[in-house]
């Protein structure tokens, strides 16, 4: 699309130079300009440090927040949680009819085994893990109630099964309450739904506003240069020419911001990473924090020196048919 | 090759600036264009340059009309042209040598090429050795004929030049037409806009004379 036509400029033209010339011209100034118009930026060094600080922060920031979001869901599919459903029996029930409950939910075709604990087993636990052990002594009665320890079919994964089964269990009479490691972590699935969405969100509203930074730089870029512009044309420049420059300074702050985002994120993991391991080993954990992966940077630098050029292209759109007409 | 055809020019919220204006130029020919300021002297070379668009009548060069010209090949006529402008329109922050490549570049010539006609360009306008200056570092006159190299480094076939010695002393003037004379001998077609009458009455060329935008006298 940046190729001038040469079958027009064939027709025309009276002193075109062969193809191949032209062709190997046309990978030289494609090379020249890349590089000049890298020079140009470079040459007003405090405005162009600064658009690039603020473009990497902007992608700094939805990266940063993209990495959270995925240590997060990392550390939760890290979580021991088991499909056990437990079965808190109502404290009046006698021991015989918690046999009788036992004997009924093992004969559910959706249960594979059931564990009783009974009030006299839950004390003695309780009190050996826990320091208000002694407080229990001071009750009269014990206060813990039978608890019947379910074992279902059906995996974590299977989100609707337990809580249908949970649901049952609640409905019969001697039951007090259900309950399982599935109600927080569909909760926490939930959660991580919502900051994904949170991240698209925000990965857009940066983009576009890198999308503006750029396009506004190379704005102000072909005002500065207008001069130029348009002796360029009058001498025989293409649109495509004239807009060639202008598109790599936009790969260009694309380019390089997002290079320097990278490294703004990975500084900011790297300044986690001790206090998160520590973190991690105070809950026996061996939690490792990740960075940006391979696929994930080249995309962040893919996409950043995309809408570079993107918003260059429909700035010098817009622009330069306002220079023609004037 | 360049041919006027009853063109009129009226431009958006302003008088008529052409009036029914025929003439044709030969290869090889070189014609002053001249009248009093506001004749519109400026406006028959930028039709001839397609910078604007007639309102009536038929513009053509080498027999193409300029009517049914697409936008994407207006570049394509230019590169057949040599423009020459009284204010020189040159780039400021480029040395000589990238001013004059300007146009060759922009055709798509190997670096080689551009580097030999260039030389060969600034060797023409007695500017040889001063292809790494800037055109600050000039005198008007020099920068007249960076100018001037510029336009005919891609061997057009016709050059428009819009006073091209405004601003020059009479000897500057002379050198510069003595130039252009040059190019015609090769066939090149020269259009002159200039109220120099002086400069006109040397020469001995064809005259074009323009008054309020009609065609007085040839
Ligand atoms: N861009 C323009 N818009 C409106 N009027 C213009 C424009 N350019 C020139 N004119 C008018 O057209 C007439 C011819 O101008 P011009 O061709 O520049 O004359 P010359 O070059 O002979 O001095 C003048 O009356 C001038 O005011
Ligand atoms: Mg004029």
């Amino acid at each position: 699309m940046l190729k001038d036509n040469p079958r027009s400029q064939k027709q025309m033209g009276t002193h075109e130079p062969s193809f191949n010339t032209q062709f190997h011209s046309y990978l030289d100034v494609h090379a020249q300009t890349l590089f000049s118009s890298l020079g140009r930026l470079t040459r007003a060094p405090a405005a162009f440090m600064m658009t690039l600080l603020v473009l990497a922060i902007s992608m700094a920031l939805s990266s940063s927040f993209y990495l959270l979001v995925k240590n997060f869901q990392q550390l939760t599919g890290n979580v021991n949680a088991s499909n056990q459903i437990s079965v808190f029996l109502k404290l009046e029930t006698t021991p015989s009819n918690v046999a009788k409950m036992r004997e009924r939910i093992m004969l559910d075709t959706q249960v594979q085994s059931v564990q009783l604990i009974t009030p006299e087993q839950a004390a003695a636990e309780f009190k050996a893990n826990s320091v208000f052990g002694e407080a229990l002594d001071a009750l009269q009665k014990n206060p813990l109630p039978a608890v019947l320890v379910v074992l279902p079919k059906s995996s974590l994964e299977d989100e609707q099964g337990l809580n249908a089964l949970i649901t049952h269990f609640e409905q019969m009479p001697e039951v007090d309450s259900a309950k399982s490691d599935i109600q927080w972590i569909s909760r926490l699935r939930a959660i991580i739904a919502v900051a994904n969405r949170v991240v698209l969100l925000l990965s857009l509203l940066f983009g576009m506003a890198v999308l503006l930074i750029i396009g506004n730089t190379i704005r102000l870029e072909l005002q500065d240069r207008h001069q130029e512009v348009l002796i360029t044309q009058l001498v025989g420049a293409t649109h495509a020419f004239i807009r060639r420059p202008f598109l790599y300074t936009g790969f260009w702050l694309g380019f390089l911001a997002s290079i320097s985002a990278w490294f703004i994120v990975t500084v900011f993991m790297l300044f986690l990473r001790q206090p998160v391991q520590a973190l991690s080993q105070q809950y026996s954990g061996s939690f490792e924090l990740a960075f940006l992966n391979y696929t994930e940077t080249f995309t962040l630098i893919g996409f950043a020196s995309f809408l570079g050029v993107l918003g260059a292209w429909l700035v010098l759109g817009s622009q330069l048919h306002a220079l023609e007409s004037e | 090759m360049l041919k006027f055809e009853h063109v009129s020019k009226r431009y958006a919220g302003g008088g008529d600036a052409l009036l029914d204006v025929s003439f044709h130029l030969h290869p090889g020919e070189m014609v002053f264009l001249t009248g009093h300021s506001g004749a519109g002297k400026s406006t028959v070379l930028k039709l001839a340059a397609v910078i604007e668009k007639s309102s009536h009548g038929r513009i053509f060069l080498d027999n193409q009309s300029f009517n049914d010209l697409k936008t994407s090949q207006v570049p394509y006529i230019r590169r057949k042209m040599g423009l020459i402008f009284q204010d020189y329109k040159l780039l400021q922050d480029r040395t000589v040598f990238d001013n004059i490549a300007l146009p060759m570049v922009i055709a798509g010539h190997s670096y080689q090429d551009i580097a030999k006609r260039v030389r060969a360009a600034l060797d023409k306008v007695g500017l040889s050795g001063k292809e790494q200056k800037y055109p600050q570092a000039l005198s008007g006159g020099e920068q007249q004929r960076v100018g001037i190299a510029r336009a005919v480094v891609n061997k057009p076939s016709l050059i428009l030049a819009d006073e091209p010695t405004g601003n020059l002393d009479p000897v500057l003037s002379a050198e510069i037409l003595h130039l252009f004379t040059q190019f015609t001998q090769v066939g090149v077609a020269v259009l002159i806009a200039t109220h120099d009458i002086a400069l006109i009455n040397r020469m001995e060329q064809r005259v074009i004379t323009l008054d309020h935008g009609r065609l007085i006298r040839e």
